[in-house]
């Protein structure tokens, strides 16, 4: 089966899903994204290699922290960044997402970073573009969020350089997470050999086991000597009906508190996607104490996407 | 063709650096040979502040090239401003990697004062760019690459290949 990501010399030429990504190419992303992290520890906070060029953030669903650290890795890049939040805009009055994307294309953008609720949406877009134009899926529906998955990979990988020696927990709300998928294959494709996901029934797709995973349903089991701990945010707003009982009792179960910390490995971090439901999937002294490298997910993911970005704009001319 | 010994050229650019060491000098070499050639030099000229660089975000045929597969990430952490600094790189050809390791440079704060030292000037010089501080001065064709390499003990090799 051809691959809509990678141009026919096998490089990358739009980012819609980690599933499939070869190896070779996560780690140039994860390597290219090293690069990128002391660059905002400079007195410039800018590298010139997407001079000249034109990103558009194309939000169909509102994002305010990923539209603001795709703006950011973009200008960090020095491109010019044009934001559109579709959902206010044209759409409303009945514009198709294709004919967004060709006025766009007729005022010269050079990628397209493209949030959408509706699972598949970017790689329409993919398919619709010409040739020298990149799309990078930043969140469609339930399907992907590939930026996402890779910045808490590099994470990962950061703090516990050795990842074929390490054990993966992933707590709370599997079944409407984007990145959960994403994390999953990108981790056993990196070759972390031991995935566990820790979450009720009723918060788990039906044959996540299929994903090469461990399934838990009980937190007390499930942490027990971990290295790494990435909770999930409670999807309130992809939730419909009665899934689970009440928040309270949501976090007396599978809440993250240093008493159900202490079972993992005494030097596991903690990782969040965020926004972070305090009290709900996570205590704030897990969320602020010391082994948590929550805010350096959200720098390290500037540094990846500024790495997906210079990958994708190489190379064309 | 007759290549010059690189580590003559070493302890050749190593005493000419060393003569322009001042209170206000740092080293910054270049991945992967110019790396190689200043180890070699801090191993003789004691501690200086010293950083590296590979400019792979500051090239002018990225459009073309993109991204290298492997890039090194800079490390420059001692702080840039008012100092005299010795650009070290192991072959001048086209001055276009000089040209990059310069922007590069000023993004880190402004030096008092840049000096090119290379191993090699290969000639084919495109930009108003020269090295100060010259190992030797070899005349090759395009069609001529000209390769430094590092062997495990750490002793130099310079190599052609004709493409």
């Amino acid at each position: 089966m051809v691959n809509p990501q990678l141009d026919k010399n096998g490089h990358l030429k739009h980012l819609l899903t980690i599933e499939g990504l070869p190896k070779n190419i996560l780690t140039q992303v994860l390597d290219t994204a090293e690069t990128f992290v002391g660059v905002a520890e400079r007195d410039v906070k800018k590298v010139p290699l997407l001079r000249g060029k034109t990103v558009c953030n194309i939000f169909f669903e509102n994002s305010t922290r990923t539209r603001t650290t795709f703006e950011i890795a973009a200008k960090r890049l020095s491109a010019d960044v044009i934001n559109l939040n579709v959902g206010t805009s044209s759409q409303s009055k009945g514009e198709t997402i294709l004919d967004t994307v060709d006025n766009l294309i007729a005022m010269h953008t050079d990628m397209f970073v493209v949030r959408h609720n509706q699972s598949g949406a970017a790689h329409l877009i993919a398919q619709h573009v010409p040739d020298n134009i990149s799309v990078i899926n930043a969140g469609d529906g339930r399907h992907a969020h590939p930026t996402q998955g890779l910045l808490d990979v590099f994470t990962v990988r950061r703090y516990k350089p050795d990842m074929h020696n390490l054990r993966v927990a992933l707590v709370g709300d599997i079944l409407h997470s984007r990145v959960a998928r994403s994390e999953i294959h990108a981790l056993t494709t990196l070759g972390v050999p031991e995935v566990r996901v820790i979450a009720p029934k009723t918060l788990l797709p039906a044959h996540v086991e299929k994903l090469g995973v461990q399934v838990f349903h009980d937190m007390n089991e499930g942490l027990k000597d971990v290295d790494v701990v990435m909770m999930l945010r409670l999807q309130s707003e992809r939730m419909s009906g009665a899934m689970l009982p009440s928040a309270q009792e949501y976090f007396k179960t599978f809440g993250l508190t240093p008493e159900k910390l202490a079972l993992a490995k005494p030097d596991a971090i903690v990782m969040h996607p965020g926004p972070m439901n305090r009290g709900v999937e996570i205590d704030s002294r897990v969320a602020d104490g010391k082994q948590s490298v929550i805010l350096p997910q959200v720098t390290y993911g500037i540094a990846i996407r500024m790495a997906v970005m210079a990958i994708l704009a190489g190379g064309n001319a | 063709m007759q290549l010059p010994d690189p580590e003559i050229l070493l302890n050749d650019i190593t005493a000419k650096i060393k003569a322009l060491v001042i209170t206000d000098t740092a080293l910054v070499g270049i991945h992967s040979g110019g790396v190689w050639i200043m180890q070699r030099i801090l191993g003789t000229l004691g501690n200086i502040p010293h950083g590296t660089l590979d400019a792979a975000l500051y090239r002018d045929d990225y459009a073309q090239r993109g991204l290298k597969n492997e890039p090194k990430p800079p490390n420059i952490l001692f702080d840039v401003q008012g100092k005299h600094i010795i650009l070290i790189d192991d072959i001048f050809y086209t001055g276009r990697t000089t040209r990059a390791a310069m922007n590069e440079l000023f993004d880190y704060g402004r030096p008092a004062s840049i000096t090119l030292a290379v191993l090699i000037n290969r000639g084919g010089a495109e930009l108003p760019i020269a090295p100060q501080i010259v190992g030797a001065e070899l005349m090759l064709n395009p069609n001529q690459d000209l390769q430094l390499s590092q062997d495990i003990k750490g002793k130099l090799h310079l190599g052609i290949k004709n493409g």
